[in-house]
């Protein structure tokens, strides 16, 4: 791409031509050095997504039935059944505990990233204000994040015991790890623990880049600090509070060790899709787990899409790639607001940091 | 040039922070400068307190004996190691346990960096179609939820014959850290400047050296911090081990305590629990006040670009 530059028309044509071949030569030489670097990670990945995922969408189009085989001895066979495992899902028994896993599963989604969202903008904009003791703040604000899940949940069910600490000072009784509101409410509580110094933490990098001067400009227009808050900040950081908000509702929506550890397998009121699609494959029902796995992805997977679509999400920075590359540099340029593409180039310079 | 001369070359372009002209606002009145700093003080130590307390619970109750663990004083009465003893008095195999979570983290750790900085490379350097494409098929894999791996390899391993061994764990993590390490080390890569291959090449280098002797020193920070960060989700990796393992010999450390069971079965050893779960965490902890200017880099660059 160094090279590309035309020549002037009709200036010395002989020497010229042998330099787009060659640059059509190294093009086709970077093709291939491209897919021989790049095809042990899609082949790792083929064997440990591509192939689980395929292999989920057929198991779960059989069902374990306990047959007698031509010499009339009793075995375990796979019967092929169709979709009936996902037509299960909403009827009978095994529906209502799908449903209520989905209902869960949304619930906890919904509460906790709204939860730490908010919480997360409160860190970043107090963290964002201090100087002295930033550093340590900081490494205070990752002890949370580095905490295992497990342990976390640990941690939490001890705080959350009938004679802990939690009811010591709230000077209540409540049984918080066995079942319905108050099992949820600890939930909630050790997952926006976890996850709120995370959010807070890539929305304030987002803010670190927002040029000084865009303040200064406002204060010397007479905007307040709630005004600067709702026309700078928040708008500025809005790319960046966006992927967070998308990463952590992916990840909240595949919430299995919290649940799991702080109140345990098979309790209705916490029981999400992933506890489910676990519990039924520890029983060795390999159909309808497959069944609840394929739809918890279809879940993430509209999810994803709706944020990178609708809401416009820059998850894989394409835009930024679209930015760089010459051809499409005009295009992108027009499409782009001037103050979004300023902050793309800072951030740049911020990641050589 | 060196990498510490472009950190402060980005250092000096980047700097000024909103807040760092708000505190030197000309014409305020002192007193309600004093006050905004003092709100901002206080909010800081609230933040403090919200991180650290549930942290620093834990350390104190691990060090409180078994009669008193339901003591409720801000320090350990009676100081007492006696939880971490027992855990690692042999019934628990809590040592071995550790060991397990090394090896697994280690060798994931390894294998991703492995293949993610070849894919990095070609993604951040070189030239061709579907780039985009790969990239976003890449970071999408890394939203596939961890069941949807376990259900279907929990069948396939078990045919293999590979339950209760270390591959059953590294593989599917592989699922999870690939993803993480390419990202992040593209993220990287890409914020390198081309010039000086550039530079290596019309020097004579082939496209080979110019990557080995002039990229790979200068991204070695990047690969550090993709490391510890793959290092620590592979450490804390819980449903993956928790499927595919039920010997407690090959188990992980977070399987390990969460099945951590007293000696009558209605009273759960809250004491050992907490003694390790702070054990777990510790090293995690250290990593984080060491490397915290990495890890906050690493996680802010691959996420919020």
């Amino acid at each position: 791409m160094t090279t590309t530059t035309a020549p002037p028309a009709g200036v010395q044509p002989a020497p010229e031509t042998p330099k787009p071949r060659r640059r059509a030569q190294r093009t086709a030489g970077e093709g291939r050095m491209a897919a021989l670097l790049l095809s042990p990670t899609l082949l790792v990945l083929a064997l440990v997504i591509l192939y689980p995922l395929l292999s989920a969408v057929h198991q779960s189009l059989f069902r374990a039935e306990s047959g007698l085989d031509a010499d009339g001895f009793v075995t375990d066979v796979d019967a092929f059944v169709g979709l009936a495992n996902y037509a299960d899902l909403f009827v009978g028994e095994s529906g209502r505990r799908f449903l209520n896993a989905l209902g869960n599963t949304t619930f906890f989604t919904v509460t906790t990233v709204f939860l730490e969202t908010v919480l997360g903008l409160c860190l970043a904009l107090a963290m964002n204000r201090a100087f002295r003791g930033r550093s340590f703040l900081r490494a205070s604000i990752l002890v949370p994040w580095a905490v295992p899940t497990a342990v976390s949940g640990l941690l939490w069910r001890w705080i959350f015991q009938s004679d802990g600490i939690a009811n010591t000072l709230l000077g209540s009784e409540i049984l918080w790890t066995a079942e319905g509101n108050a099992s949820r409410a600890a939930i909630i509580i050790a997952e926006v623990w976890k996850t709120a110094p995370f959010i807070g933490l890539l929305v304030l990098a987002g803010m670190q880049v927002i040029p000084a001067e865009v303040y200064e400009a406002a204060r010397i227009d007479g905007a307040g600090w709630w005004r600067q808050l709702g026309s700078i900040t928040l708008p500025l950081v809005k790319p960046t509070l966006l992927v967070a908000v998308l990463f952590r509702m992916l990840d909240a929506l595949r919430m299995f060790d919290l649940p799991f550890v702080l109140v345990g397998p098979g309790k209705e009121s916490v029981e999400t899709l992933s506890m489910l699609a676990w519990d039924e494959s520890n029983q060795l029902r390999y159909g309808s787990a497959s069944a609840f796995a394929v739809m918890l992805f279809l879940y993430v997977a509209l999810v994803a899409i709706v944020f990178v679509k609708v809401l416009g999400a820059d998850v894989t920075g394409a835009k930024e790639l679209k930015l760089i590359s010459k051809k499409s540099r005009t295009k992108a340029t027009r499409t782009r607001p001037i103050a979004e593409q300023e902050i793309a180039e800072q951030k740049k310079a911020e990641a050589t940091r | 040039m060196t990498i510490s001369d472009l950190r402060n070359a980005a250092t000096d372009s980047g700097a000024g922070t909103p807040g760092a002209t708000d505190a030197v606002v000309p014409g305020k009145p002192k007193a309600q400068r004093t006050w905004r700093s003092y709100s901002v003080y206080l909010g800081l130590a609230l933040i403090f307190a919200y991180c650290l307390a549930p942290f620093y619970w834990m350390l104190v109750s691990s060090l409180r004996r078994t009669a008193d663990i339901f003591d409720n004083t801000l320090l350990p009465a009676p100081f007492s190691l006696e939880n971490y003893v027992k855990v690692f008095d042999g019934s628990t195999m809590f040592g071995q346990a550790l060991l397990n979570s090394l090896i697994v983290a280690g060798t994931t750790t390894v294998f991703a960096l492995l293949l993610g900085v070849f894919a990095a490379y070609a993604i951040s350097r070189l030239n061709f179609r579907f780039k985009s494409l790969i990239l976003g098929v890449i970071i999408a894999t890394s939203m596939f939820p961890g069941i949807s791996v376990v259900v279907p390899l929990l069948r396939l391993f078990t045919d293999l014959g590979w339950i209760n061994t270390y591959q059953a764990m590294i593989v599917p993590s592989l699922s999870f850290a690939i993803p993480l390490a390419v990202w992040n080390l593209t993220t990287f890569m890409k914020a390198l400047p081309f010039d000086l291959e550039e530079a290596a090449m019309i020097d004579g280098c082939t496209k080979w050296q110019a990557f080995r002797r002039v990229l790979l020193p200068l991204a070695a920070p990047g690969v550090f911090t993709t490391a510890i960060l793959t290092f620590i989700h592979s450490w804390n990796e819980f449903i993956i081990a928790l499927s595919m393992i039920n010997d407690p010999k090959i188990q992980t450390a977070t399987v390990a305590i969460s099945k951590f069971t007293g000696a009558t079965e209605f009273q759960a050893p809250f004491g050992e629990q907490m003694a390790a779960g702070v054990i777990v965490t510790v090293p995690l902890v250290i990593m984080v006040l060491i490397f915290q200017r990495r890890i906050v880099e690493g996680l802010t660059a691959g996420a919020s670009k």
